[in-house]
């Protein structure tokens, strides 16, 4: 059949395919023709053997009478599949393929059909579909006929396994050859060779394939092997579930550094509790709304790049804000720890209030440009791209962070303002310029953040309060004025969260996290990764 | 003689303070019993109600008072004890309304019936018992307020540290009772309360009982504050709010000057809130959130902290204003409050009450220190 498809579809030039051609076109009718006469009985007998013929038209024929689209045409009784378009039918012709004018339900016979047809018509498209050109079709076709594997469909498999050449769908066919053969009666050896195929694949259809085979099994043996082989799946099964969670930690994590980062700055290194930084990271996210808003009614094919141009819109409008809180208000009150507190908590009411009046209180569709959405798998793993590209993202602006902060000019003087400021006035620097910069860097970084977090959270007023408390925790637990602990601090909290949601939980495993960090600054009062110096107090 | 004893300990705006409160809580109550209702001196039972909340606000403005006013511990977390001695009190309300529920259920609560619980949980046994959930509204804030303080003072917690800490406290428990199968209402809480210690919540006599109830312990709360405070006792807390370091050099063991005040200000707390449920009739998770806490340590910095009389004003013009902005124009209320947290910080350090004092020598009272 396949050297058959093959020679039409190059040309049809050679008579002997011509002949050859319309000699399975008038067999195909019969078959055709066969399905839609007689009972139900005779149906599925008909249905077995347009699958054995093996006949490319076969998939959609069937196909058409699974959905109820299989009709015979009164008039000539050509057998028709009827697609609608408006109120009338578009017609095909069964057999040939060819268009066949339209036609209403009055001037046509629905073959009918039922469930246990529709059934058995699933299981036959997948082992029919095996051997399309397209490879994508016979990759879902083998797994689907690993999920509900049919003993009928081993010749086919056989035959497609033989003329595959992608060495990933071959695979592919092997393993739904062996969970056709495990429900088939084949002999023992080969079963058990198929259960080590079954079991190689690993995966939770694996699991089920195994799992019927241990419930129908008779052999001891069989029932034996396949039970060990479930075990080790499940063990892989249990690896990759860590993986995942892991990685979910991680993406987890990444959101609490990029909402951190700009923490670690402002309370880390200048000692300035900032409550309202989760609204540096909300004027962030509102800015990409704007921006993506703009772009909307403006310039839509500028889309995918709305993010880009949001990340330095973001930065500066956050910064420049920061700047102002500094200078307006946290300027007077350093020394006093607690009453800066108090004054930017007024100051995030202010700010919340303020984006409340003119955005509303609702929440902000922030769409995602086409290279963040969908999702790829590794292994096991399934990963979104949105969330890998935050990851990406977070660890470029902590990389450009350490660099700002070791490499420049602006980042020596930080430095040298927070080890000694006096000195380092003594030495020429405008430690209130620089005191206002580092306020800028840090807000401006909660900016980006918020670019982020537009992806995967609601930008409403509060998007910021939700961050507040878990970036302080974040900035306390990795370590006061060290960016690295940061980072340790976001991924491990993270990831402990993660793990701990199965067991307990999302929001038990958010509080047994808080009382952890409580315990844990118990013991550490100054972090994980604590300065050691002199500047106590 | 005990009485004559803190008479004498108490400062003349003390005593102002105490006559005061204790006038509002006499004259308002018996006005609105004793007049009738078309007389131009009737206290109609929504200003009861409103004076009573406001008192008991009072109260918990004057035990974060206690603890960062006068020791600098700057307490985020304070709304949390007011909760849980609301919910104690709460408890109990739940448990007065037996069968009348809406499922009619004698035993359980409706929202355990709406939830499908088969018993009652163990920690709501006792409840039924006033004395029993009086106890509690007391000795749950103390526990936990120790708990914490134990673990936080020892490891030399303090500052800001200390107030992340207890915000993530409040945080947490907010979660935690948001939950369904925590047993305690999950984020509805309790409500639909009928009586208490028997009588109605609804009737008048009892909200001006209620209202009277509030303003006895507000001044009991001023006796034992005014006590604590005057004390050699106060003069060493005073000490370690100024200068923690050179008081432990000194010999004295910091951490249990600390202790002590923090859970004497817990149990205060716990029993504000305790007597705010009855008067609004509900008890939800909310309570707990981080901002109702901060909203407390705004009125002592309104009224003026590290003074008695301060958190009490604070309480009032704050709360007055919050009711009158909402009620006229809610847009304005968040951005007032803010501008208040900010205007307050940078140019009031010391408050309403150290506002004549500010006026008067300028100079002079910038420089002071002011608790940080």
């Amino acid at each position: 059949m396949f050297f058959m498809r093959l020679l039409a579809g190059v040309s049809s030039a050679l008579a002997a395919v011509v002949i050859a051609a319309t000699a399975w076109a008038a067999d195909l009718s019969t078959l055709v023709t066969n399905l839609t006469t007689g009972g139900f009985g005779e149906r599925e007998k008909a249905i077995g053997e347009l699958v054995a013929s093996g006949e490319g038209r076969a998939a959609p024929i069937l196909e058409a009478l699974a959905a109820g689209q299989l009709y015979v045409r009164k008039a000539d009784t050509v057998v028709v599949i009827g697609k609608a378009d408006g109120n009338k039918l578009a017609l095909t012709e069964a057999v040939s393929g060819k268009p066949a004018g339209s036609g209403t339900e009055a001037e046509l016979d629905r073959v009918r059909v039922n469930n246990r047809l529709r059934g058995l018509i699933e299981a036959a498209v997948g082992s029919l579909t095996l051997m399309s050109p397209d490879a994508r079709v016979r990759r879902d076709a083998a797994e689907s006929l690993f999920k509900r594997p049919d003993p009928a469909a081993l010749g086919a498999l056989d035959s497609a396994i033989a003329a595959e050449k992608d060495q990933r769908i071959k695979t592919a066919f092997q393993e739904a050859r062996a969970a056709v053969v495990l429900v088939s009666d084949a002999p023992k050896p080969q079963k058990l060779e198929a259960l080590d195929v079954v079991r190689d694949k690993g995966n939770r259809d694996a699991l089920s394939v195994l799992q019927a085979a241990i419930n129908s099994a008779s052999d001891p043996e069989i029932k034996a092997a396949a039970t060990a082989a479930a075990a080790s799946i499940r063990q892989s099964l249990a690896a990759w579930e860590a993986a995942q969670n892991v990685w979910y930690g991680i993406s987890l994590g990444s959101v609490l550094l990029l909402a951190a980062m700009g923490l670690a700055i402002t309370f880390g290194t200048m000692g300035v509790i900032n409550m309202a930084h989760g609204e540096m990271v909300m004027l962030g996210a509102y800015t990409t709304f704007v921006v993506q808003d703009i772009i909307r009614t403006s310039f839509p094919h500028l889309f995918d790049a709305s993010l880009v141009i949001a990340l330095p819109l973001a930065f500066v409008v956050a910064g420049l804000v920061g700047i102002a809180i500094e200078r307006g208000i946290i300027r007077f009150l350093y020394g006093r720890p607690l009453d800066t507190l108090l004054a930017t908590w007024g100051l995030s009411l202010v700010l919340q209030q303020a984006v409340r009046s003119i955005f509303g209180p609702s929440n902000r569709e922030v769409g995602a440009p086409s290279f963040m959405s969908g999702a790829f798998q590794l292994g096991q793993l399934t990963i979104t791209y949105g969330r890998l590209w935050i990851v990406v993202f977070s660890l470029l602006v902590f990389a450009a962070l350490i660099l700002v902060l070791r490499k420049t000019p602006l980042g020596l003087y930080m430095r040298a303002v927070t080890q000694n400021r006096p000195m380092a006035s003594a030495m020429g620097i405008r430690t209130p310029r620089v005191d206002a910069l580092t306020f800028g860097l840090g807000s401006g970084i909660a900016g980006l953040a918020g670019v982020a977090l537009s992806q995967i959270d609601n930008v409403s007023p509060n998007l910021g309060q939700g961050y507040i408390i878990d970036s302080f925790m974040v900035v306390v637990f990795g370590g006061v004025g060290n960016l690295f602990g940061t980072l340790v601090g976001a991924t491990a909290l993270g990831i402990v969260n993660k793990f701990l949601e199965p067991y307990a939980g999302a929001v038990l495993g958010k509080i047994l996290v808080l009382v952890f960090i409580i315990l844990f600054i118990q013991r550490r009062p100054r972090g994980l990764f604590a300065l050691k110096g002199r500047s106590v107090e | 003689m005990i009485t004559r004893f803190l008479w004498q300990g108490m400062g003349p705006s003390l005593r102002v303070g105490v006559l005061f409160v204790l006038a509002i809580g006499i004259i308002l109550p018996l006005l609105n019993q004793l007049m009738p209702a078309s007389s131009a001196f009737y206290v109609p039972a929504w200003v009861l109600q409103l004076i009573g909340k406001y008192l008991c606000f009072a109260s918990l403005a004057l035990a974060v008072d206690l603890v960062w006013g006068f020791c600098g511990i700057l307490t985020l977390g304070h709304a949390a004890f007011f909760a849980l001695g609301g919910y104690c009190m709460g408890m109990y309300l739940m448990r007065q309304i037996g069968s009348r529920g809406q499922y009619g259920n004698p035993l359980l609560p409706d929202f355990m019936v709406f939830l499908n619980y088969k018993e009652l949980p163990w920690f709501w046994h006792g409840f039924d018992q006033f004395w029993f959930a009086a106890i509690m509204v007391v000795l749950v804030p103390s526990v936990l307020a120790l708990a914490l303080g134990w673990f936080a003072f020892r490891s030399r917690v303090t500052g800001v540290y200390l107030s992340i800490i207890t915000q993530a406290m409040t945080f947490a428990l907010m979660l935690a009772f948001f939950r369904n199968d925590m047993g305690l209402g999950g984020n509805n809480g309790m409500t639909d309360f009928k009586d208490i210690l028997g009588f109605s919540v609804q009737s008048d006599a009892t909200r001006a009982a209620l209202c009277f109830a509030s303003a006895l312990v507000l001044a009991i709360f001023l006796v034992i504050a005014g006590a604590v405070v005057g004390s050699r006792f106060g003069k060493a807390l005073t000490a370690v709010r100024d200068a923690e370091s050179r008081m432990r050099f000194l010999g004295y063991r910091v951490e249990g000057y600390k202790l002590f005040v923090f859970v004497l200000s817990a149990a205060m707390a716990g029993v504000a809130g305790a007597l705010y449920v009855p008067q609004v009739g509900i008890i939800n998770p909310s309570e707990f959130s981080p901002g109702n806490s901060i909203e407390a340590v705004l009125w002592v910095a309104v009224g003026g902290r590290g003074t008695l009389i301060g958190p009490i004003i604070g309480a009032f013009a704050v709360n007055f204003g919050k009711t009158y902005l909402t009620g006229a124009l809610p847009e304005v209320w968040l951005f007032a409050l803010g501008a208040l947290f900010i205007a307050v910080t940078l140019f009031l350090p010391k408050g309403i009450v150290g506002l004549w004092a500010q006026v008067r020598n300028r100079g002079t009272v910038r420089k002071a220190k002011v608790p940080a």
